[in-house]
Formats: C-alpha cells, sequence, structure tokens
C-alpha cells in the first residue's frame, strides 16, 4: 500500500485522486455510525417540528395531515399556562445559577485551603455523591424526609417539638425553597469540582507575593482567588443564560410528585409538555409548547456563544 | 509555629466542607437505614437514623420476588454494558474521522454535529419520530438509542484528545508500515487513548444505569414489562403512588399492587448499590470527566 501511494505522488493527477480516494474512504465508514444516528436520533425530529403547524391526523401521518398554521401555538399562549411554565421555567433557572454557584465557590475555595489530603479527598468525594443518583433515587431520598405520613421531618423533627406535620407535597409555598435546595444539593459538588480545578490553575507566586505584603487569608482570596475565577463564573453564566428555557425534567418531575396542588409554583416547560403529550395525549398543545422552547432556545443560545466569543473564545462552543 | 489564622482557616474550611459532606451523605444513610426498618414501626413512627425495630423483612420480600428485580437486574447491566459500548465505538469512530482535516466533507459532518447542541426537534417529534418510523415501543432499542448513545460534548472531547496528545508521528508511522486505517485507529489511537474512553465511558455508562425517562416514554407494562430496568421499577412505583394520591378517593376502583415503604426503600438501596460500590475506585475518573467537559456544559 505504501508503494501505490509512494507511485502516485510522481503520477499525473488522475490516478492520484483515485488512490487518494481509497485512502480517505474508511473514514467515511468510520464517521457513518455516527452520521446515521445523528439523522435518526437529531435531525428527522427537527423536521418533526412540522407537528406544530399541522392538524395532527394519526392516520395520515405527519405529512398527510393538514396544515393549521399558528392554531396551536394561539390556542397555547391563550392559556394562562404558557406564562406560568415560562416564568417558572426562566425564575428557577436564575434562582439555581445563583445559589448554586455561591455556594460551589464558597466550598472549592475552603476545599482548596483543607491542607490534609486524605480529607480533602473524603469531602470532595461525598459532595460529589448526590450527582452520580438519578432524579427517581433523589425522590425517594426526599421523600423519606418529606413524606405527610412517615416522613423524617414530620415525625422525628416537628412532632417532638410539639408542631404539627406539615403536608409537604400540598402546600405549595415551600416548593420554591425545596427544588432550590435540592437541585443545588445534587449539583454542588460538579459545579465545585470545576472551580476547584481553576483555583488549582491559579499560580502560587500570586498568594506569596500577597503573603509577603502582609495580605490575610481573606484578602487573598477577595483579591486574588474571586477575580481570577471570573473568567469561569462569566463563561457558566452566559452558558446558562443560553440554556434558561430549558428545565432540569427530572428535577420538576420526580420532586412534586405529580402533585396539582404544587403546578402552579413546580411546573416548567419540559414537565408542561411532557403531560400534555403523554398523559392528555395532546399533540397540538405539546408541540406547539416543544417548538417555542426549542426556536427561543436556539436564539438564546446563539446570542450567548456570540458574548462568550467576544468574552473568551476558547470557552465558546463553536 | 502556626499561626492563629492557619488554624482558623483549617477549622473554617474543615467545618463548612464536613458540613456539605453530611449533607450530601445523611440522605443515603436514611435510606439504607430506612430499609432495615421495620415496616410496622416505621409506619407509626416514620422514618429514623435510629429506628427500635429492625427487620430484614424488605430484603426478604426482594428475594422472593427476585424474578421480578433480579431480572431488572440484569437488563440494567445488559443495557449499561450495551450502550456504553456502542456509545463508546460510535463517539470514539466519529471523533477520529472528523479529525481529518484533509478529508473532504469532515467539516460539514463538524457542523452538523455542533448543530444538534443548538437545536433539536423536542421531545414531541423525537417521540413521534422514534414511535412511529423506527417502531422503537416495547424492544430494547427504546432503552438504547434515544437521546444516550452519542452526544456532541463527548464527541468534542474525544477529538480534542485525539488532536491534542496523540502524536502524529506515529500514526504516519503506522501508515508507513501499510497499516490500515481501521487497523491504526483500533491499534494505535484507542490503546493511547484510554483515559479519556475511561472517561466518557464512565458518564455514559452512568447515564444508562441512571435512565428511567426512556422506558416511561417508550414500554409499557404489558408489552415491555420483561424490559424494566430497577430505575424504571422504581419510577414506576413512584408513578404509582402519585395517581393514589392523586386519587385518594377513587383508589376503590383502581388495582394498584403496591409494594410497603421499606420495600419500596430497599429497592431503591439496591439500584444505587453499585454506584455505591465502585464510585471510590473510578472517583478519579469522574473528576476528570467533569474538569474536561466542565465548562462546556
Amino acid at each position: 500500500m505504501s508503494g501505490n501511494k509512494g507511485a502516485a505522488l510522481t503520477l499525473g493527477k488522475k490516478p492520484k485522486r483515485k488512490i487518494r480516494w481509497k485512502r480517505i474512504f474508511p473514514f467515511y465508514l468510520m464517521a457513518l455510525p455516527g452520521l446515521i444516528y445523528m439523522l435518526v436520533n437529531n435531525y428527522l425530529p427537527m423536521f418533526g417540528i412540522t407537528i406544530a403547524f399541522k392538524k395532527l391526523n394519526f392516520r395520515e401521518g405527519i405529512f398527510g395531515s393538514p396544515w393549521c398554521g399558528f392554531d396551536n401555538f394561539k390556542f397555547l399562549f391563550a392559556s394562562s399556562d404558557a406564562w406560568i411554565i415560562t416564568r417558572n421555567t426562566i425564575l428557577y433557572n436564575i434562582a439555581f445559577f445563583l445559589a448554586g454557584n455561591i455556594v460551589a465557590i464558597t466550598i472549592a475555595i475552603l476545599i482548596n485551603e483543607v491542607q490534609r489530603k486524605k480529607a480533602k479527598k473524603v469531602y470532595q468525594s461525598l459532595i460529589l455523591l448526590p450527582y452520580l443518583m438519578s432524579w427517581v433515587i433523589v425522590s425517594y431520598l426526599a421523600f423519606t424526609f418529606l413524606s405527610a405520613e412517615t416522613g423524617m421531618i414530620n415525625k422525628s423533627i416537628l412532632q417532638p417539638l410539639g408542631r404539627e406535620g406539615v403536608n409537604w407535597y400540598q402546600e405549595k409555598q415551600y416548593w420554591p425553597f425545596i427544588l432550590i435546595f435540592v437541585n443545588v444539593w445534587k449539583g454542588v459538588g460538579y459545579s465545585m469540582i470545576i472551580y476547584l480545578s481553576s483555583i488549582v490553575g491559579i499560580s502560587v507566586d500570586y498568594y506569596e507575593a500577597a503573603r509577603i505584603d502582609g495580605a490575610g487569608k481573606w484578602q487573598q482570596i477577595k483579591n486574588i482567588t474571586l477575580p481570577l475565577l471570573k473568567p469561569t463564573i462569566i463563561t457558566l453564566f452566559i452558558l446558562s443564560v443560553g440554556q434558561i428555557f430549558r428545565s432540569d425534567f427530572g428535577l420538576f418531575y420526580q420532586m412534586p410528585r405529580n402533585s396539582g396542588s404544587l403546578y402552579s409554583v413546580t411546573r416548567t416547560l419540559d414537565v408542561y409538555i411532557y403531560q400534555a403529550l403523554m398523559k392528555n395525549n395532546d399533540y397540538a398543545m405539546s408541540s406547539a409548547a416543544s417548538v417555542y422552547q426549542s426556536i427561543v432556545g436556539f436564539v438564546l443560545i446563539v446570542g450567548a456563544n456570540k458574548l462568550v466569543k467576544r468574552y473568551d473564545s476558547n470557552s465558546a462552543l463553536f | 509555629m502556626k499561626s492563629r489564622e492557619y488554624r482558623v482557616t483549617q477549622l473554617l474550611a474543615h467545618l463548612v466542607c464536613g458540613l456539605f459532606a453530611l449533607m450530601a451523605l445523611l440522605p443515603f444513610i436514611l435510606l439504607i437505614v430506612a430499609s432495615f426498618t421495620d415496616n410496622g414501626w416505621a409506619t407509626a413512627n416514620g422514618f429514623s437514623f435510629f429506628p427500635k425495630e429492625w427487620s430484614l423483612d424488605a430484603y426478604r420480600y426482594i428475594a422472593v420476588q427476585w424474578d421480578t428485580i433480579g431480572r431488572a437486574y440484569v437488563m440494567t447491566i445488559v443495557v449499561t454494558l450495551v450502550g456504553t459500548a456502542s456509545s463508546i465505538l460510535v463517539t470514539t469512530l466519529f471523533a477520529y474521522a472528523i479529525c481529518q482535516k484533509d478529508v473532504p466533507g469532515m467539516k460539514v459532518l463538524s457542523f452538523m454535529l455542533i448543530f444538534t447542541m443548538l437545536f433539536n426537534g423536542g421531545l414531541v417529534a423525537t417521540y413521534y419520530t422514534y414511535v412511529n418510523y423506527f417502531h422503537v415501543r416495547n424492544t430494547i432499542w427504546a432503552l438504547i438509542l434515544p437521546n444516550l448513545m452519542m452526544n456532541a460534548f463527548n464527541v468534542i472531547l474525544v477529538r480534542n484528545y485525539f488532536v491534542n496528545s496523540i502524536p502524529y508521528s506515529l500514526i504516519e508511522a503506522a501508515r508507513l508500515d501499510g497499516a490500515s486505517e481501521f487497523g491504526i485507529f483500533f491499534k494505535v489511537v484507542m490503546p493511547l487513548s484510554l483515559p479519556i474512553i475511561a472517561t466518557i465511558g464512565l458518564m455514559t455508562g452512568l447515564m444508562y444505569w441512571n435512565d428511567w425517562q426512556n422506558g416511561m416514554y417508550y414500554l409499557t407494562e404489558r408489552g415491555g414489562g420483561h424490559l424494566y430496568t430497577i430505575q424504571i421499577i422504581l419510577n414506576n412505583i413512584n408513578e404509582n403512588i402519585n395517581a393514589l394520591l392523586q386519587n385518594s378517593s377513587a383508589t376503590g376502583g383502581m388495582n394498584i399492587k403496591m409494594p410497603s415503604t421499606t420495600v419500596r426503600m430497599a429497592i431503591a438501596t439496591v439500584g444505587i448499590l453499585p454506584i455505591l460500590v465502585i464510585y471510590p475506585f473510578f472517583q478519579k475518573y469522574f473528576v476528570k470527566g467533569i474538569t474536561l467537559g466542565g465548562v462546556k456544559e
């Protein structure tokens, strides 16, 4: 084969091109499974968004069903649900970003200070542990605490204090806090590790110099660590702006246990789309909400990426 | 000769980190203790870290029901292994292909890959396509294909690793020795990429192990019950409880077989046990996966 290749280099254009195709053909074979997967999993469904503009009739399929223009969207936005699910999705994302990052940065800075290697590793491993669990498991964990009849909080904390138990899965005023708490609990290990890896990357020289100048720990953190974390924070911020229309389906579906009285504070776009599709078989509403999410999400991601690029081109997605 | 500030910092760091570590751990301990609690005691007194009556009944129940639970366990393992292996193969092959700058068309493929991160058809269209065109309902494909097999982040991670960490001279040398491109990929590139393969493999494996959504979308009790994984069983128990809670007045007509509370906790414990057992050994790769993928997610 190498002989062929050597010969090709000295020959005219035609045979060279022929042999070249033969050489690169295997690469197309390598890309093929991935390409097929993308077509099946990502690109065909993209054409499926036409469902949102059709009056879907199962016998005719997507292509046979009649168009109905923006009717499905009109129904969606005429309902009060559209506003509530959009509001919930956006507000929770903002709260998650703020709470999650403040806690993660605090832990990252403190864990970096821990001198004992063993302790450091144990802390890090334990704090990351919840991240490895599925939301189904987390809902079981939460149930052991929150269940009205057998939950730890009602039975072992509130009742011994002489207080009445709370019907956690029915009373919505607690849920913004519960959801934010659980989301931070599960995700903080992940962001902590990202920040820790940035902190470890900061040159010790800065701290040496600050110490010689008489700066204390707090001043070092305030004047060296935090400013040098700024690029990471800003990149994460812009990227999460791009994701602000997406919600973690598992969190919002599993945690409130589908409790109707909590819908107004727990239902997000993804949960609404799932319920409209699977529980009510309402293709019109669910596909309209789904396309609404995809298109606004697309605009936000492209916009956010433009910003990242201007700020820190290495962190841009494309 | 340790200064006062040093001691204060250490104390504060250990206190705060210890508190968060404890908060992360306690729910798991409560779950496990709950699974060993006597069901009658738990119903009367609630779950507690220090139950007065312990019992192995929940695990005896699981042993008796091993037909269902054991089968689900086997399914979980099969789906995780098959899914992860095929995911690694498809991801690395595709990543290696799009590295080839001199091959026409690879730029288009890279763009197609990145575009999947920006725009997607959403649940409705994906569900419709898989059910009506690929007929995955109640087949094992439903647990392996949708959304899990190849994602753009992993491909980019692997591609970056190939570009930055595999010396091109090695590939050239193998080529001069007459190795085929597939031979080079499997005998030169893959063995050198074990760290990144371990990293994405572990993350992907975890995703398959933890997946309940595909089961919920594409499997039905009657047609796909034999394909249930542990997570799907746990999710179904949840669905049934929720249905009961929502229709507490109408439960008379509903025929739902509900495992007792402690049994549910025991099934959940059995479901997370493998993760808890292997986690300490693979912790390094999890951390690496997060650091590498970090900002991009």
